[in-house]
């Protein structure tokens, strides 16, 4: 494994007494005092990510719309400029290569905000696939990304926004100094909870991180990874590398709203509408567990004995206070309230699927009621 | 990060372990530097009384909101005593790893296992050893 590499943010991560933990191949905090405490934060206060990990790779040109069209299952010639929408890239048999959130930045430039774990094999299956007229550049290294997320993040944000931050709904973005320095303010995040991605330059991140620390008080804190993936999994939003990869459909992940395929025309259109012809083979599914236990990642998950999937994520939910987890499943299995197991240390422990996401979203303002993707 | 509680009556393992002698029995939990290398204790599986340990083989579960550990006897005999308030109070562990969090009392078979193990000083040592 090569060497971690570290955000901007490192040293405060360390003197706010972070534990660092290897993430995408970087060196990133997985909490700072308390999971359940960070967690609790952003569900009733709000919370401070750094998540400048996070690639974006940018298009710009006369071809950089129908490149990126013809790159993510989400259509992106209708997406106006100051919209953001989630979408996948696929490889020609379908499979996830990444998700991402695309970015309309102007008629002619858009961005990917792209995985950590995935930049390196991103940028080349794009270059692969784009013109020198997309004007495809990396700039995952000059960018810096703070996620506020939480109920408090709007007010949070008024006393450093220069703009009406408080006025971009739900999936928009919108320009504008924060703390006297340029970012892009978008209503958008991976918690199920209220909240912005700040993107700014990788110089501005330091003090623009301290500047919400300071505007925020006793009611923002500094949340870690273990926080962002308990609450990204009440969400029920996918996490690569542990719901999608490079096998795994965006049909089989019940991602079939991002995916548009009638609109065709995009990478692995064909494979998907034979899939979708075809029938899943697996779905995934939410479950609960009816016992004491957690469910963890890759632990078997079987009906009546007979193993029938594996779990992707679990963990005890804070806001529930009952385990959860997400795996994949045969369709028969897949209705909400089927009976499964989850195979913890050779026990079977017993566990519903359930309705996702497991915990309502509580969101910002939106912008209408359908434009979620 | 901050300093650990060790004190000073207690024998340690490797694996993070602590046991007190009271009597005929030896009472098990795990250290200061374990609850916090493990943050939020959400769930602790631990034997029935009865069931019979080996020194340096697992006796139970500790889990975390991230992580799974498995738990290491310090000394081989028969569990007698087992902390039930764990099953529906595992923060016990994070609050008070010596007191309320204590796991499960073992009748040891040869006490003289506990002889020549690791004190607080020790212990102290082998914590610092692991940080980065």
């Amino acid at each position: 494994m090569s060497e971690l590499q570290r955000t901007p943010l490192y040293e405060q991560h360390r003197s706010l007494g972070a534990r660092m933990v290897p993430f995408g191949g970087f060196e990133m905090p997985v909490q700072y005092t308390s999971i359940l405490d960070e967690h609790a934060a952003v569900r009733e206060r709000a919370g401070l990510f750094d998540v400048s990990h996070m690639g974006q790779i940018h298009f710009a040109g006369p071809a950089a719309v129908e490149t990126v069209e013809r790159l993510v299952t989400c259509p992106v010639a209708s997406l106006r400029p100051g919209r953001v929408r989630y979408g996948l890239l696929c490889n020609e048999a379908g499979g996830v290569v990444d998700d991402v959130t695309v970015y309309r930045l102007a008629e002619d430039r858009l961005f990917l905000c792209v995985n950590a774990s995935n930049i390196a094999k991103d940028r080349a299956w794009i270059e692969s696939h784009s013109p020198a007229e997309a004007g495809v550049v990396d700039r995952s290294s000059e960018t810096g990304l703070l996620a506020l997320q939480g109920p408090e993040s709007a007010a949070i944000l008024a006393k450093l926004a220069d703009g009406d931050a408080a006025g971009v709904r739900r999936f928009r973005f919108a320009e504008m100094a924060v703390g006297g320095r340029p970012a892009l303010v978008s209503r958008t995040g991976y918690t199920g909870s209220d909240g912005y991605e700040l993107y700014v330059a990788a110089e501005d991140v330091v003090p623009l991180w301290g500047a919400l620390l300071d505007a925020g008080g006793e009611t923002l804190s500094p949340a870690g990874l273990g926080a962002r993936d308990t609450l990204r999994l009440e969400a029920a939003l996918p996490l690569y590398g542990h719901e999608l990869d490079d096998d795994t459909t965006p049909l089989e992940a019940r991602l079939e709203r991002f995916v548009k395929l009638e609109r065709g025309g995009f990478l692995g259109a064909e494979a998907l509408a034979r899939r979708a012809a075809e029938g899943p083979r697996r779905l995934l599914v939410g479950f609960a567990l009816d016992e004491r236990g957690i469910a963890r990642a890759d632990y078997p998950l079987a009906a009546e004995g007979r193993e029938v999937g594996r779990v992707t994520s679990g963990a005890p939910s804070p806001s529930l206070g009952r385990s959860i987890g997400l795996g994949y499943v045969p369709p028969a299995l897949a209705d909400v309230g089927t009976r499964l197991e989850v195979i913890i240390r050779n026990r079977a422990v017993a566990a519903s699927v359930v309705e996702t996401p497991f915990v309502p979203p509580a969101r910002g303002p939106s912008a209408t009621r359908v434009q979620e993707g | 990060m901050a300093e650990y509680d060790l004190p000073d009556n207690l024998i340690y393992n490797e694996t993070d372990e602590w046991a007190r002698v009271e009597g005929k029995r030896v009472l098990v939990g795990v250290t200061d530097y374990a609850q916090q290398q493990l943050g939020d204790v959400v769930f602790v599986e631990l034997p029935d009384p009865g069931t019979s340990v080996e020194k340096g083989d697992p006796f139970g579960v500790i889990e975390s909101v991230k992580a799974v550990s498995d738990l290491y006897a310090p000394v081989s005999g028969e569990v007698v005593d087992v902390n039930r308030d764990l099953a529906d109070h595992p923060e016990q562990v994070n609050e008070d790893c010596y007191g309320d969090g204590w796991m499960i009392a073992i009748a040891p078979g040869d006490a003289s296992e506990l002889e020549g193990r690791m004190d607080s000083a020790a212990y102290a040592k082998h914590c610092e050893e692991r940080k980065e």
